[in-house]
């Protein structure tokens, strides 16, 4: 898999780091830390602009982190007609990492607000397509 | 560069949703405004031109020779120059290197959108791209969800309100009324923007500008020409630019530009001037949260106190420093790759005190903030008599 089978609508194909889109099909969300600098990434890199090594090892989110904003549309682009209202929020985990995110239908839009705490839930979109979405911490 | 480098002309079409001009025609309008406000200037004094758009909204692609083609430039150097809805300011920049490394004398920027061929929604997927398309855009983001986001962040930290965001679109809405070259010449109540239907909460309809078709047209040259090719040169005093991260939902901050804060500071340092010698400003208001971000950026307010200073009404003309008098991108339209043009146009005819119903009293120092995607892209421009 990569990235073709990634999102609602992809714009990308295959890329070194493609193998996230594998992860999530697996059900799992991971990201990219620098085996040399111990830097981590969010989004996964292949190359580290840091000490330009690209030996990157796999981690796992999965530690609840802080909705740092939200918003609904009411209006989408080209292909995103059918979705509307749809809610994406940004989340700050660990490390400084911010992870964009579609929110679940299942977290009420009255109890959203800045510093709910989140996890990042890999979804099947269908059996070709796969996404991410923010569930309440329970 | 300082003092180097003066403005000759500036002209711009009127910015329309309405159609009816064609790429060329529209550049046309533009150059014909900035030719004839330049006076003494004639096409061969023309060195160069360099063409500002985003790419992504054209069916024209090279765009750059066909506009030289049909404004009788053929010969002369001409690229297309692109950094989305900062691209006309960037485009001064270039120009002001070009000029100050000797390699020309004039240089005519041209800044062009056609928009009005796309639908809205295609409008709204090209400018979903002018993101992360491999980790955002596959999540349906848009400009106007992207300064939402912004405006939550900053309503949360700062107890930033609804309303002062609409007291940005009322004021805008005031003078975009009376500028002939606007779009939207409709002044709008507080009620009528609050009453609006959202769009990306917490943006409403009418806190956030249109899409527009328009072209504008700045002549810039070196300052001891500039005496005998126009009545009233501006010099260019001050010039910053700096990016932020692309994919604003990995940003250390979600309620300020960093971008347009080091590019103010930069554009600061070089004019040796500071917020409070500003006297009149034309700042990015693509959403109304973004002209608050502005202020703050600007130095106009600390962080946190922009929308204080719109509900003091500090930014009307009468005000501590007057922004977006001839009604901001709100109101006459957003064609993004000449809207800087347009901007630069505006603060240019205020420091020769050509602004008629909308003159600053005595404004000798006016500044550009024009900002590109979701504050990724800024430049800022001091520009003084």
């Amino acid at each position: 898999m990569d990235f073709n089978n990634f999102g609602v609508i992809s714009f990308t194909g295959a890329a070194k780091i493609s193998p996230f889109v594998d992860h999530l099909f697996q059900g799992r969300f991971m990201t990219t830390k620098c085996t040399h600098c111990n830097r981590p990434f969010f989004p996964p890199q292949a190359d580290c602009p840091h000490c330009l090594s690209d030996d990157m090892e796999w981690i796992e989110i999965k530690d609840a982190g802080t909705l740092v904003s939200y918003s609904t549309a009411m209006f989408g682009p080209a292909g995103f007609e059918k979705k509307v209202p749809y809610t994406l929020g940004i989340g700050r985990f660990r490390e400084g990492i911010q992870i964009l995110a579609a929110v679940a239908d299942e977290i009420d839009s009255q109890n959203l607000k800045i510093g709910l705490k989140v996890k990042v839930k890999p979804v099947k979109l269908n059996e070709e397509r796969v996404s991410y979405e923010f569930v309440l911490d329970q | 560069m300082k003092n180097q480098l003066s403005i000759i002309g500036v002209g711009q079409s009127a910015f329309s949703r309405k159609g009816g001009l064609s790429v060329r025609e529209l550049c046309f309008e533009a150059y014909r405004e900035a030719m004839t406000d330049a006076k003494a200037l004639k096409p061969k004094d023309i060195d160069a031109t360099i063409v500002c758009t985003a790419p992504n909204f054209d069916n024209q692609r090279l765009p750059s020779p066909l506009i030289s083609e049909y404004l009788g430039l053929v010969p002369k150097p001409t690229f297309e120059l692109a950094s989305a809805c900062s691209s006309s300011s960037t485009g001064l920049r270039v120009a002001c290197s070009m000029i100050a490394s000797g390699l020309h004398n004039v240089i005519a920027v041209i800044g062009f959108q056609k928009m009005m061929e796309l639908s809205s929604t295609e409008g709204q997927a090209v400018m979903g791209r002018a993101d992360d398309t491999m980790f955002s855009s596959p999540f349906g983001t848009m400009m106007p969800l992207g300064h939402a986001m912004f405006a939550r962040a900053h309503m949360d930290k700062f107890g930033t309100t609804p309303q002062q965001l609409a007291m940005i679109r009322e004021k805008n809405s005031k003078y975009g009324a009376i500028n002939e070259k606007a779009a939207f010449r409709k002044e709008l109540t507080l009620e009528e923007i609050l009453e609006a239907p959202m769009i990306s909460d917490p943006l409403k309809k009418f806190d956030c500008c249109a899409n527009s078709d328009g072209a504008s047209c700045v002549i810039i040259g070196k300052s001891d020409m500039a005496k005998n090719l126009s009545e009233k040169p501006v010099s260019v005093l001050g010039l910053g630019m700096a990016v932020e991260k692309l994919n604003w939902s990995a940003r250390n901050t979600l309620v300020k530009f960093d971008a347009a804060r080091e590019a103010a500071k930069q554009a600061y340092e070089m004019a040796g001037v500071s917020p409070k010698d500003i006297d009149v400003a034309e700042v990015h208001d693509c959403f109304t949260i973004a002209e608050i971000l502005a202020y703050e950026a600007l130095g106009f307010a600390d962080l946190g106190e922009g929308g204080k200073l719109i509900e003091e009404k500090e930014t009307y003309i009468g005000g501590k420093t007057p922004v977006n008098i001839d009604g901001g991108l709100l109101s006459k339209g957003h064609p993004v790759g000449a809207t800087g043009g347009s901007q630069i146009r505006t603060i240019v005819k205020q420091l020769r005190g050509e602004g008629d119903q909308v003159q600053v009293d005595g404004a000798k120092i006016g500044l550009v903030h024009n900002i590109g995607g979701v504050g990724t892209y800024a430049n800022v421009t001091i520009l003084g008599r």
